[in-house]
């Protein structure tokens, strides 16, 4: 479904941001990718959603080659991922529900089902009840599942999440991780960049962890034990889910 | 439409701008317009002029009518040469008192010399033509002197060509600046709805979906400026009318071509724009 083979990417001014990435996510996966800030989370997930092109190596993702991919493809691809930020990323000018129907509108879906698919997924983000409100009135946490119900709109098969909890306080945190599992367990993949590792190590998700542009962990690959934490793996409570792929 | 509901939002984050783009490219469009309208008065003047078009080749009286004959034979086969007349002595006469009226009686029969009329072929009535045909014609022995109306000819055409280049000139520069400036409205409206663009990139909207409320502003300001372009160059043409001369004014196509030319301002003025600032979002 997705798949990095040796990936890397230079930028021009501040030179190596990734190297030698290598790695896939099968269907219905959940992947979280850690490291410090600058290891090249956010610069994975760009290629992920072909918002940048990798300078060497290729991105495979549904199908599309970040090789040949047109502007046309990149444009239906997306429309069947869902992408949250750090940031919500709403526009403040529209209410919650205009803010959703916005990522139909644009795609140019049939008016018909619009309304119906508006309520059905803000229904599923718990905001059903705030559809008439606008971002400045909601707590961050109520707009990061209105930008989540954005992104799922379109039933993507994979969410991809940048640090979707950074701006939250613990409880909101606690309230969007759920909501990702349940997505999660419904058959969407997930793969979230965090540095939260409190988060990371209290579940059981496949982990990638990145330093300096490389992967320096993979828990789909190496044993538990391998995992280059100052804590000892134990504080996991349950073995590596089971849907990992080698 | 939701494109076009969107272009007139985005006009109306720049009033100021927008009525600046659509004015410039009126003023472009009435540059071309002014002196477009000039040259194709001059061209009417030309064609009218161009009809009378003659070269006269005055022959010694001493040539016998064969020698005559012969050579029209020969003029006649120029490729320029629509028609060649012989135009005797007597003819002369008659045709200078028919013009003189009353002064008729100060001509007296031999006072004229016989002539060869040639008339151009349409098309071929330019200066250079027109020479080179006195020029082959003046080298027959018993042809005396060749005469046609050289200097209003030529004067005719050098000013029609001024004011096609000068309206050309100074069409293309505000045309430019015209381009610019819509340009600018367009990378403000851009930049104003940076985050809206970057969304709706996110959520697979194709490029020309994003561009086309755009295009579409660009369009519209184009065609305003081609109507109001329209207007400056039909009042200015109803006052010359007026108080100066009679003058034609541009056909349906020309008009047609002008508003055309206005949307195609327009438009590219937002395609530039619009596909520089795009890629940054
Ligand atoms: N658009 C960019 N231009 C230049 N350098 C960039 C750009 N985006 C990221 N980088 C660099 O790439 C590295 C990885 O950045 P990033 O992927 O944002 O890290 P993370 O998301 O893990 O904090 C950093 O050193 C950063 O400075
Ligand atoms: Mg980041």
């Amino acid at each position: 479904m997705i798949r990095l083979t040796d990936v890397a990417k230079e930028y021009p001014r501040s030179g190596v941001a990734l190297a030698q990435i290598s790695f896939e996510v099968k269907k219905g996966e959940f992947v979280y990718l850690t490291g410090p800030s600058g290891s090249g989370k956010t610069t994975i997930l760009k290629l992920l959603y072909l918002d940048d092109k990798p300078s060497r190596g290729e991105v495979w993702v549904n199908g599309v080659s970040s090789k040949t991919a047109t502007g046309r493809e990149i444009s239906r691809l997306r429309r069947r991922l869902g992408i949250v930020f750090q940031d919500f990323r709403l526009l403040e000018d529209r209410t919650a529900e205009a803010n959703v129907r916005f990522a139909l509108e644009v795609t140019g879906a049939p008016k018909a089902t619009i309304r119906a698919k508006v309520a059905r997924v803000l229904t599923q983000v718990g905001l059903a009840a705030k559809a008439t409100s606008f971002p400045p009135e909601l707590s961050g946490g109520e707009q990061q599942r209105v930008a989540i119900a954005r992104a799922l709109i379109n039933d993507p098969f994979v969410l991809i999440a940048d640090e979707p909890t950074g701006n939250l306080d613990e409880r909101a945190t606690r309230g969007v991780f759920q909501l990702l599992r349940d997505i999660n367990s419904s058959g969407t993949a997930v793969i979230m960049a965090t540095h939260d590792l409190d988060l990371v190590r209290r579940s059981n998700y496949r982990t990638i962890e990145l330093n300096h542009g490389r992967v320096v962990f993979d828990s789909a690959e190496s044993p538990a034990s391998a995992r280059p934490f100052e804590e000892p793996w134990e504080v996991r409570e349950t073995p590596p889910d089971s849907t990992e792929g080698i | 439409m939701r494109s076009a509901r969107e272009a007139l939002t985005a006009s109306r984050r720049a009033p100021l701008l927008s009525a600046l783009g659509v004015v410039t490219i009126a003023f472009s469009l009435f540059a071309f317009g002014l002196f477009g309208l000039v040259a194709i008065n001059i061209r009417k003047a030309l064609d009218q002029v161009e009809e009378r078009v003659e070269v006269r080749a005055f022959v010694s009286d001493s040539t016998d009518i064969e020698s005559v004959a012969a050579a029209m034979k020969d003029i006649g086969e120029f490729p320029e040469v629509l028609r060649v007349d012989y135009v005797s002595k007597e003819k002369a006469l008659e045709r200078a008192r028919k013009e003189m009226g009353e002064f008729a009686d100060v001509f007296e029969a031999g006072v004229l010399p016989a002539s060869i009329e040639v008339h151009l072929r349409p098309g071929m009535r330019s200066p250079t033509s027109v020479r080179s045909v006195a020029d082959r014609m003046k080298t027959y022995s018993f042809i005396d002197d060749v005469r046609y109306g050289e200097e209003w000819v030529e004067k005719l055409y050098r000013l029609r060509n001024i004011a096609t280049v000068a309206g050309i000139a100074l069409g293309v520069a505000f045309a430019a600046v015209a381009i610019i400036i819509i340009g600018a409205t367009i990378r403000m409206t851009v930049l104003a709805r940076a985050k809206e663009i970057s969304i709706m990139r996110l959520v697979g909207a194709t490029d020309m979906f994003i561009r086309l409320p755009f295009l579409i502003d660009g369009l519209v300001k184009g065609v305003l400026g081609g109507l109001l372009a329209l207007v400056f160059v039909w009042v200015a043409n109803r006052v010359v009318n007026e108080y100066f001369m009679e003058t034609i004014f541009f056909d349906r196509q020309l008009v047609f071509l002008g508003v055309v030319g206005g949307a195609v301002m327009g438009v590219l003025g937002s395609l530039v724009s619009v596909g520089r600032h795009l890629r940054r979002i």
